[in-house]
């Protein structure tokens, strides 16, 4: 049963094993067990962050090909949400419409740029895809009165999954039972399902094809399959799932702009919790995803700390200034670079590597 | 490609057909010829930092998504020198703000070339023959570097003046023609063709045509190719550099992500260009510059687009690019 769920596909390590029903439990009883806002604004951004660069990883560790337009796809669904629900009021069909139209246009999206770049070169692909990425940046602020500009929309969602709604007096555990917490489990669920419907693509005959193009190209298309309609799917769908993301960020922020789903620090982000999680897991994303958020979440507290103290107390003003939380990116960047060098095969990888050495 | 006998031409001729059909589209002479000027300078300004990035991808393979690095850098390294010599830049001579520019470009093109040593050795040499690895490690060389700059500049836009002489414009009928831009247009020009000379006469030319045809062969003619390979790297990062300078004065300002924002707008153009090739580059430049000038005037909300779709439309005519380089990968 188990094995039928993850596709065949187990964690191959008893740590990994062990820290994956540990993210499980965590995040199914996060309201109970981390009380308080902020914890449970972290939970949800876990799990968009698991479903987001899970999505990545179809394309970069199983198809071997970099895009830097998986923000992209992700601030489509998120715009997708916030539109319809700022045209058509507050309601499911508005969720509904919202979800359908974005999901189209990632489709249409995704294979016009997938069909057109890599059709000659792989690498094509990086380079077509961050100038599109940057283009649809500036075009999602400029179309001020569609999508709102640089402030971006607030919008209401369907009752039932607003703060104000109650659906019992008597608080459960000491959690109050209202429709936050119902909004933190319906993105709970879908997560958990989008999460198993990527390991079932990747360990499909369709999942084994991506990885022998990942391996060597010229031997794939030589016994037969046609690579650039697979790298095309795969592209396709990744950014599918990226847009169903998308959609999840709205439904918990209530509110979407260019900053929160479609900036290039985000895609900085997934490329990094890909790499620091291990290409070519699924799990490698969810532990990634945790790992991440959290530090990013708390440990930024910490680094202005660190700042403040060093520029006053040892009067250091350059260390300081590199300590500074507005540096954040720099200390990502070069845990990158490092872990690129270092760590290529993430997290997972090593403790795959590490108990089947046993 | 070795004798030129038969030049393709086909492609030459984008140019001024681009140009010739954007006429009746804009209206008025004299604005069109503005415009003209206008992304002819730009696309001068383009091609010098292109250039660098198409030869170190044809010679080595390497895709060097950092490249943008050095054009900030080169601006930021420009606003700090042109700083320093304000009785040099408020002069109303023209020859002592040329004399302040010159100063300001070669400190720019050694600082950047500098960095472009350490970035070649400690970021692009260990992942030699990866493309994956490049792209995601040039990718974190780019955000460290231009998160280094917010540290020592400050992360805020910093304006980068003309010099007094070179500000206004020249008036030709009724057409005005800014002098920068005329000046830009002569340095990329220069700059071609020491580049085109380079490569053409010389023997380190021949050298770097050779690799990009056949690196195997010329390392087994007892070459060493990697020492060439990093030459280049600097020079190209140099230029970048260089071209930082001239697209900050363009501006007139600068900030940190300009780096992010400029290597968009060559990766378009290496892309038409035809990975590799230097002419193709310098025809991607033109066009990208013009098309981004004559969109910006006729239908501004389309110019984000303009380059893209001038790209696809390229692509399905040659879908290597202008001029296809043989033997790369």
């Amino acid at each position: 049963m188990l094995r039928r769920l993850l596709s065949n596909d187990l964690p191959r390590s008893k740590v990994l094993a062990v820290l994956l029903i540990a993210v499980l439990l965590g995040l199914a009883f996060a309201p109970f067990v981390f009380p308080g806002v902020k914890a449970l604004n972290v939970a949800a951004k876990i799990l968009v962050f698991i479903v987001l660069v899970a999505s990545f990883d179809l394309l970069l560790g199983y198809t071997g090909i970099v895009s830097f337009a998986h923000t992209m796809f992700f601030g489509i669904g998120a715009y997708g949400i916030a539109i319809a629900a700022t045209r058509m009021g507050a309601g499911w069909d508005a969720v509904a419409v919202g979800l359908a139209c974005s999901l189209a246009v990632s489709l249409v999206l995704a294979l016009a740029i997938g069909l057109f770049s890599l059709r000659v070169r792989a690498i094509f692909f990086a380079m077509i895809t961050l100038a599109v990425a940057s283009a649809f940046q500036t075009l999602a602020s400029q179309l001020s009165e569609f999508t709102g500009g640089e402030d971006g929309l607030s919008f209401r969602l369907p009752e039932i999954i607003s703060p104000s709604f109650e659906f019992s007096e008597e608080p459960f555990l000491g959690v109050s039972l209202d429709g936050r917490l119902l909004c933190y489990y319906l993105l709970f669920v879908v997560a958990v399902v989008l999460v198993l419907a990527l390991l079932r693509i990747v360990n499909s005959p369709f999942g084994r094809v991506l990885q022998a193009i990942r391996e060597n190209e010229f031997r794939a298309e030589a016994i037969g399959y046609r690579v650039v309609v697979y790298r095309t799917l795969s592209a396709a769908l990744s950014a599918l799932f990226a847009t169903l993301a998308g959609a999840m960020l709205a439904l918990w922020l209530r509110y979407n702009g260019p900053d929160t789903s479609l900036s290039f620090e985000i895609m900085i982000d997934v490329l990094l919790i890909v790499v620091i999680g291990g290409m070519g897991t699924v799990y490698g994303a969810a532990i990634g995803a945790v790992l991440f958020v959290v530090a990013q979440s708390y440990l930024q507290d910490l680094l202005r700390l660190g700042s403040e103290a060093t520029g006053e107390a040892l009067g250091l003003p350059w260390l300081a200034a590199l300590l500074s939380p507005d540096r954040w990116l720099l200390w990502l960047g070069l845990l990158f670079v490092l872990s690129v060098y270092y760590f290529p095969t993430g997290i997972v990888g090593k403790l795959r590597a590490r108990s089947s050495a046993r | 490609m070795s004798l030129k006998m038969d030049v393709d031409w086909k492609p030459l001729l984008l140019v001024p057909a681009l140009a010739l059909l954007a006429l009746p589209l804009v209206g008025s002479p004299s604005t069109w010829l503005t415009l003209t000027v206008a992304g002819l300078a730009m696309g001068m300004i383009v091609f010098i930092i292109a250039s660098g990035l198409t030869l170190v991808f044809g010679l080595m393979d390497v895709l060097n998504f950092g490249h943008g690095v050095f054009i900030a850098l080169g601006a930021f390294v420009a606003t700090s020198v042109l700083g320093a010599m304000g009785d040099w830049t408020q002069s109303q001579s023209i020859l002592a703000n040329l004399v302040a520019v010159l100063p300001a470009m070669v400190v720019a093109m050694l600082v950047a070339g500098a960095v472009g040593l350490a970035f070649e050795r400690f970021i692009v040499r260990p992942v030699y023959g990866q493309h994956l690895k490049q792209i995601l490690i040039t990718m974190g060389g780019m955000i460290i570097g231009e998160e280094l700059i917010k540290v020592i500049w400050g992360p805020a836009q910093i304006p980068l003046p003309l010099p007094e002489g070179l500000r206004g414009s020249w008036l030709w009928g009724d057409a005005a023609v800014e002098k920068y831009r005329v000046l830009a247009v002569v340095v990329g020009a220069l700059v071609f063709g020491l580049l085109a000379w380079t490569l053409a006469r010389t023997k380190i030319g021949l050298l770097i045509r050779a690799g990009v045809q056949d690196r195997e062969m010329v390392e087994s003619l007892g070459y060493r190719i990697r020492v060439l390979f990093v030459g280049i790297f600097v020079a190209g990062s140099a230029l970048a550099g260089l071209g930082g300078v001239m697209w900050g004065l363009y501006q007139q300002n600068v900030i940190p992500q300009m780096g992010a924002q400029v290597n968009v707008l060559i990766f378009i153009v290496i892309i038409i260009g035809g990975l590799g090739s230097t002419t193709g580059a310098l025809i991607g430049a033109l066009l990208v510059g013009l098309m981004a000038n004559y969109t910006g005037f006729v239908a501004p909300k389309v110019a984000l687009f303009s380059n893209i779709a001038l790209m696809v439309a390229i692509l399905l005519w040659r879908p290597q690019g202008v001029y296809p380089v043989a033997g790369s990968r």
